[in-house]
């Protein structure tokens, strides 16, 4: 299929259909299966409960915004843990101001303990409450059906229940904070023997248990999300949209649906192997003849007494099974904002991305060499060397379709007009941190760097620049991009652009010197590192990081503030106000029951920005050329 | 990009006219049209939407599996020592039960079989001896874990027990998830929701019966034979 011109859609609709019924009768093939490019027309037009609209949806634009709010709250409490890590790093050991109203018995000092809790709390709640929801739940949701002309994902129901899945997986990953010994505290990774053996942490209580039912819940809810997302986008495509014509953000999404897929699953296997040891004393991730302290430790029972459990297990087979998911969770976590950079930055510099299918081709990669690269998480686990060795040369081989797409973003944006508003301008930071996100990421997948800064600041800088610098500014330009989509009107430019400008600089602010005091050794998960005199020195960049993390979390007021007003009283925008060309702009905004109000034809990819075929700068992907339309006489292409 | 270039024009069937502001609400373009049809689509391959969403979780359970079994491989063959099955767990019993599991694949082929004709006599009959030889298995498994019990023989003994009662633990919950949809579909058949065109339901829950078996013929084999 040609990107431009026409080549018609295989069932292109030959007229308007009537309001009466069925203007195309679904042609049943055998054994009740559709033949594709059929068209099912219905109507029904009920008016739902206050309950069946907001709260039990089964509509995709609502399931989305449910999504959306939820992970909004949740980054706010995942950046209010970042902030009083960011404290206690800067100042530690004094008290937090006003934290002694929520903790009067301890002043409001952060204990170590709780320290640890609190970094193990905010990688979990940024990763799995946050950013997989955000990315996959609330733009995966809204913009899937949407962008392939779909009137909802396939099974409603299902996505509902995607959603509702979110629940208990929030209950028990706050429950933590209230029972004895406080949340899970052996890190977002939840290596054993800390995470299993009761007296090896005070998280390792009972927080532990219900952060590991935690994550089995929201293993449960992004399968029913990814499997909703793959049938639709392949089955529910609208009339000519080919793969190879649907928008990037698509392609990511999709991509990141076949990861979660296929790699989820192996994760939820290895928190039930260790919800078993935890609650039936298995020995899976138990060692023979473990000592603590030169004592056979305590096993937890929920009968407090001491139990003898099994053993005989292996550590290192958590940490081999969690990579094996955890590791494509971080290209789950990218290849969407891929997408929406995509998008965004062709739409916003109205010109064609630049080498469309090296882009989906780069994504196809990424996504299946990042299957294989889990080891490089483990370099200074005791790996043999040679197998070292091949976990490093994959992961650098995916530098390779990264800075393809690195460079397609660059030329798209070489020669364009670019409009430089709140969601470009978050786009392009995504670009250009993404960069220095990825450079490090070559550098320090080299076993003997690695080993070297492991567990170190740099690393925390390293994907930090890729999550948040990356994914979260890539969230903010899909959110500004797609607001006026979702609410059906516009979000003010002028507090968009403080909002970029503030968030830009603080966050290089406090990611960027973190690679220097990682380099000078400064480690990780430490409440108090400058006990050690090596490090004293490096307390006043601490002290500079944390004033910027405060600004950049005080500045998200002017994003709040502009959302929520936005939403009941920004400007009324129509279907199409960016002139894009996806299908999603051809729907009302926003869009009512069922999404689009008429027939859907696609005649062509959706970054036909700038075509000498049309006077005007874009070239929508259902307009038919050909009829004389407004079409200038020099240009006759044909395909 | 200029204003002025932007010669409005009224695109192919039913296309709005576009407006000098693009920010601008304007109703006549924009407002959504009243009482208009849901249009739904078909694409790609031609298989039912549902098939293809079973497919697709049927991968995530073999993945799922895959993680258990691949512990399983990890832990035997890592160990310095590892029990004959045989002298652990009674195989001729469990042996029988893979047969009672096997026939009930065969017996969920004929139900589909009875569902292609339409024959609904022919569903409930096939389809309920399915169920019976499900919850056959499912008895004598637990018949089996209430005797290893009896001997003392549970999760927490050693790493041979922890990763038989895990792995034949998450099938048996699999055979019986099987089982209530099997049971649901029974009582689908008996208000006739099959007929020779439309029995999807049928298939979906006779594809995740014939995963959940295979799924045993693998366990049976490195579990108790090996």
């Amino acid at each position: 299929m040609s990107p431009d011109g026409n080549s018609a859609p295989a069932h292109a609709p030959a007229h308007a259909p009537g309001h009466g019924g069925g203007a195309h009768p679904a042609q049943e093939g055998p054994r009740g299966v559709a033949a594709p490019g059929t068209v099912h027309v219905s109507h029904d037009h009920h008016e739902l409960g206050f309950l069946r609209k907001y709260v039990f949806s089964v509509d995709h634009k609502v399931i989305a915004i449910q999504f959306m709010l939820t992970g909004l709250f949740f980054l706010v409490l995942g950046g209010l843990f970042a902030m009083a890590i960011r404290h206690q790093v800067a100042w530690p050991w004094k008290p937090i101001p006003g934290l002694s109203v929520l903790f009067p018995d301890t002043g409001g000092v952060i204990s170590p303990e709780f320290y640890t809790m609190l970094f193990t709390m905010h990688g979990t709640i940024m990763i799995f409450f946050v950013i997989i929801p955000l990315l996959t739940g609330a733009f995966g949701n809204f913009l899937i059906p949407l962008m392939v002309g779909a009137p909802d994902m396939a099974f409603p129901k299902l996505n509902m229940f995607g959603y509702w899945a979110m629940i208990p997986a929030i209950f028990f990953a706050l429950l933590g904070f209230f029972v004895e010994g406080g949340a899970a505290a052996a890190g977002w990774t939840a290596y054993p023997t800390l995470s299993t053996i009761a007296t090896a942490a005070p998280g390792s209580l009972t927080g532990q248990t219900w952060w590991l039912m935690a994550l089995t819940w929201v293993g449960v809810s992004s399968m029913m999300g990814a499997v909703n997302y793959v049938t639709t986008i392949f089955k529910m495509r609208a009339p000519g949209m080919t793969m190879m014509r649907m928008p990037l953000s698509i392609w990511g999404l999709l991509i990141a649906a076949l990861l979660q897929l296929f790699a989820l699953p192996v994760l939820t296997a290895a928190s039930i192997l260790q919800l078993l040891d935890r609650t039936l004393h298995t020995g899976f991730f138990t060692p023979s003849n473990l000592l603590v302290n030169a004592t056979r430790p305590e096993l937890l029972s929920n009968a407090g007494a001491a139990l003898d459990g099994a053993s005989g297990g292996h550590p290192l087979l958590w940490q081999h099974l969690f990579w094996f998911y955890s590791h494509p969770a971080v290209y789950i976590m990218v290849l969407p904002a891929m997408g929406f950079a995509s998008d965004i930055l062709s739409t916003h510099a109205r010109k064609p991305v630049f080498g469309y299918k090296p882009m989906v081709y780069s994504m196809s990669a990424i996504a299946g060499l990042g299957f294989i690269v889990w080891g490089h998480h483990m370099f200074t686990s005791g790996m043999n060397p040679a197998l070292g060795m091949s976990f490093m040369v994959a992961t650098i081989m995916i530098a390779l379709p990264s800075a393809v797409k690195v460079f397609n973003w660059i030329g798209t944006l070489w020669g364009s007009r670019i409009h430089l508003n709140s969601a470009m301008l978050n786009a392009l930071a995504f670009v250009a941190m993404f960069i220095i996100g990825g450079l490090s990421g070559i550098w320090m997948a080299a076993t003997p760097v690695d080993i070297y800064i492991h567990d170190t600041y740099i690393v925390v800088a390293h994907f930090h620049y890729v999550v948040f610098a990356g994914s979260v500014f890539a969230i903010w330009a899909a959110i500004y991009h797609w607001f006026p989509k979702m609410f059906g009107r516009q979000m003010n430019e002028t507090l968009g652009k403080v909002h970029f400008i503030g968030s830009f600089v603080f966050t290089n602010g406090v990611f960027y010197m973190m690679h220097q005091i990682g380099l000078a050794g400064l480690m990780r998960r430490t409440a108090d590192p400058y006990t050690y005199a090596t490090y004293a020195h490096l307390q006043e960049s601490n002290e500079l990081i944390t004033l910027c993390a405060f600004a950049l979390f005080v500045w998200q007021i002017f994003f709040v503030i502009n959302f929520f007003h936005s939403m009941f009283w920004g400007k009324r925008v129509g279907r199409n106000p960016w002139r894009a060309n996806s299908l999603e702009w051809e729907a009302p905004s926003p869009p009512g029951h069922g999404n689009f109000d008429r027939e859907l034809a696609v005649y062509r990819g959706p970054y036909e920005y700038g075509s000498p075929e049309v006077s005007e700068d874009y070239l929508p992907q259902t307009r038919k050329l050909g009829d004389g339309a407004a079409r200038p006489a020099q240009a006759h292409a044909h395909h | 990009m200029s204003q002025a270039t932007l010669a409005p024009h009224a695109g192919a069937h039913g296309h709005h006219g576009h407006k000098a502001d693009p920010f601008a609400y304007d109703p006549a373009v924009d407002a959504p049209a009243e009482h208009h049809a849901i249009y739904d689509y078909d694409s790609g391959p031609p298989v039912e939407r549902g098939k293809f969403a079973i497919w697709l979780f049927l991968a995530t359970e073999v993945m799922f599996f895959t993680g258990l079994i691949g512990t399983y491989i990890i832990l035997r063959t890592g160990a310095s020592a590892w029990p004959n099955p045989e002298e652990r767990l009674a195989v001729d019993i469990t042996a029988f039960n893979t047969f009672v599991l096997i026939i009930s694949s065969w017996l969920m082929v004929r139900a589909l079989q009875a569902g292609q004709k339409g024959d609904k006599a022919g569903i409930l009959k096939w389809l309920g001896a399915t169920i019976l030889g499900g919850a056959l298995f499912v008895g004598i498994q637990v018949y089996e874990y209430i005797e290893l019990y009896k001997h003392g023989s549970w999760p927490n003994v050693d790493i041979f027990w922890s990763t038989f009662y895990a792995m034949t633990g998450f099938h048996g919950l699999h055979v019986v998830v099987g089982v209530i949809w099997l049971i649901c579909a029974w009582f689908g058949a008996a208000r006739g929701k099959y007929t020779a065109q439309n029995h999807m339901g049928l298939e979906l829950a006779g594809l995740y019966w014939h995963f959940v078996d295979l799924v045993w013929v693998l366990l049976f084999t490195i579990v108790y034979l090996f």
